[in-house]
C-alpha cells in the first residue's frame, strides 16, 4: 500500500534497473549512460511539479547528486523510474520552497528599478570589480592544478566539501589541505602586489 | 552551458564510481534493531522480578494495555523509521505507529482514573518518578545511537519526519523496558514524568536532524553557484 510498484514494468524501466544494478557493482559505463538518460526524465518530473524553467537545471543537478549518494538504497527488484520520480519530486519541492522563500524576501519591480536612482550607486564600482576579478583569476592561474580546483569549487562556487569530494574524486582532507595552501599562496601574491 | 555542466557532473560522478554494498530491506534492518532491544530486555529481565511484574500487569487492564501499546509503538515506529529512511517511500509510513501510540497514551491515562490501587504497587513519589525519567532518558541514549547509525546508512528524504519517528521508537522502547523496574500504579504525576521523558527524546531526535542526516540534505543551488562563478 505504501510503495508504488507497477506490476508490469516497461522494457525501458527494466533496462534502467539493470544499468543501476551494474552501477552498484561499479560499472562506470552503465552508470554514465543511465545518468545521461536520467537528465531528460528529471526535467519531465520537475516540470510536472511546477518548477519554473530557470530552476529546472538546479533540480537536475540536485537529483543527480542524490541518485549518486543514495544508489546503495536502490533495490533492482523495484522500478528504477519510480525511484527516480520520487527523488525528483522531493528535490523539486525543495527547490520550490527555496524559490518561495526568496520571493517572499525580494520584490520584482522593474519599473522602480528604472525610475529611481540608486543613491549608493558608484559608476566606478563596475570597473573596480572587473579589475579585481581579473586580478583574482590571474593569480589563480599561477596556482598548481589541485589548489586552483579546490579554491574554485569550494570558494568561488561555494560548494560543500562533500559535493566537492564527489566531483573531484578526492578526499575531504586532501581538499582542505589544497584549499588552505591555495588561499595562503593567493594571500602571499596579493600582499606582494600591494 | 547547462548541458555542459550536466555533462561535467555526470562525468565526475561516473568516473569516481565505486562499487557499493546494497542496503538490506528496511523490514530486515528494523528487525535487527528490535533484536538488540529484545536482547537488552532479556538482560534486564535477569535483574528484575519478572513474576512480580507479571502479577502487577495482569491485575488491571489499563496496565497491560499500556505495555502492549508502548511495545507495539516501539515495533511499528522502528519499522516506519527504516521504511522512511529509503528514498522511494511514502510519508504515510509515519502513521503506522500512531494507533499503537494512541492505545499507549489512552491506557496510561485511563489508569489515572482508576479509584483502586493495583496489588503489589504504590503511587510513585516524586523521587521515584524522577528515577523513571532518568531510566527512560539514559536507556534512550544507546538505543538512539544504534538506531541513528543504522538509519544514516540509508538515505532518507524526509529528514525531520524520519528522525521524529525514530525518536518515538526509541522512547517507546525505553518506556516498555522501564516496566521491569516499575512497581508503581498509574498516577498523573508519574504519567506526566513519562510523557516529558518521551517528549524530550523525540524533541532531541528532531532537533539533531541536521547533525544526524546533514549529508543527506539537498545540495543548495549547484547550478546557480556554478553560474555565478563563471
Amino acid at each position: 500500500m505504501i510503495k508504488a510498484e507497477p506490476r508490469n514494468r516497461s522494457a525501458d524501466d527494466l533496462r534502467r534497473s539493470a544499468q543501476m544494478a551494474a552501477a552498484q557493482a561499479g560499472d562506470r559505463a552503465a552508470y554514465e549512460a543511465l545518468l545521461r538518460e536520467c537528465v531528460s526524465l528529471i526535467k519531465i518530473f520537475a516540470a510536472a511539479q511546477g518548477v519554473p524553467p530557470d530552476q529546472i537545471d538546479d533540480v537536475v543537478q540536485n537529483v543527480l547528486l542524490t541518485v549518486h549518494r543514495a544508489r546503495h538504497t536502490y533495490d533492482p527488484a523495484r522500478s528504477f523510474t519510480g525511484w527516480l520520480r520520487i527523488i525528483a519530486e522531493r528535490r523539486s519541492i525543495d527547490v520550490l520552497r527555496r524559490v518561495g522563500r526568496q520571493r517572499a524576501r525580494e520584490i520584482h519591480s522593474p519599473l522602480a528599478f528604472e525610475s529611481y536612482a540608486d543613491e549608493n550607486a558608484d559608476p566606478m564600482r563596475l570597473g573596480r570589480d572587473t579589475a579585481a576579478s581579473s586580478r583574482v583569476h590571474a593569480a589563480m592561474a599561477t596556482l598548481p592544478e589541485r589548489q586552483r580546483e579546490a579554491v574554485e569549487i569550494l570558494v568561488l562556487q561555494d560548494q560543500s566539501l562533500a559535493d566537492a569530494a564527489i566531483v573531484t574524486r578526492r578526499s575531504k582532507g586532501a581538499l582542505k589541505v589544497n584549499l588552505h595552501r591555495g588561499l595562503k599562496a593567493l594571500r602571499g601574491m596579493f600582499a606582494e602586489q600591494d | 552551458m547547462t548541458s555542459t555542466s550536466h555533462d561535467q557532473l555526470i562525468h565526475g560522478l561516473s568516473a569516481g564510481l565505486e562499487p557499493v554494498r546494497r542496503l538490506r530491506r528496511p523490514a530486515l534492518r528494523a528487525a535487527m534493531w528490535l533484536a538488540v532491544v529484545a536482547a537488552i530486555a532479556a538482560g534486564l529481565a535477569a535483574f528484575a522480578d519478572v513474576n512480580a511484574m507479571w502479577q502487577r500487569l495482569i491485575a488491571a487492564p489499563d496496565l497491560w494495555l499500556a505495555v502492549i501499546g508502548s511495545t507495539l509503538t516501539a515495533i511499528f515506529a522502528a519499522f516506519a523509521a527504516f521504511e522512511l529512511s529509503v528514498p522511494d517511500t511514502s510519508r504515510l509510513w509515519a502513521a503506522l505507529p500512531l494507533p499503537a501510540a494512541i492505545l499507549w497514551i489512552a491506557a496510561s491515562g485511563l489508569g489515572c482514573l482508576r479509584t483502586w490501587l493495583a496489588p503489589q504497587t504504590h503511587v510513585a513519589t516524586m523521587g521515584e518518578a524522577r528515577d523513571c525519567f532518568v531510566f527512560i532518558v539514559a536507556l534512550s541514549i544507546p538505543l538512539a545511537a544504534l538506531l541513528f547509525v543504522m538509519l544514516r546508512r540509508a538515505y532518507p528524504l524526509y529528514l525531520g519526519l524520519t528522525a521524529a519517528i525514530a525518536g518515538l521508537a526509541v522512547a517507546a522502547a525505553a518506556a516498555t523496558l522501564l516496566n521491569f523496574f516499575h512497581p508503581f500504579d498509574a498516577a498523573a504525576t508519574d504519567l506526566a514524568v513519562h510523557a516529558v521523558a518521551v517528549a524530550i527524546v523525540i524533541a532531541v531526535s528532531s532537533a539533531l536532524t541536521r547533525r544526524i542526516f546533514g549529508r543527506h540534505s539537498a545540495p543548495a543551488g549547484v547550478t546557480a553557484a556554478r553560474s555565478s562563478a563563471n
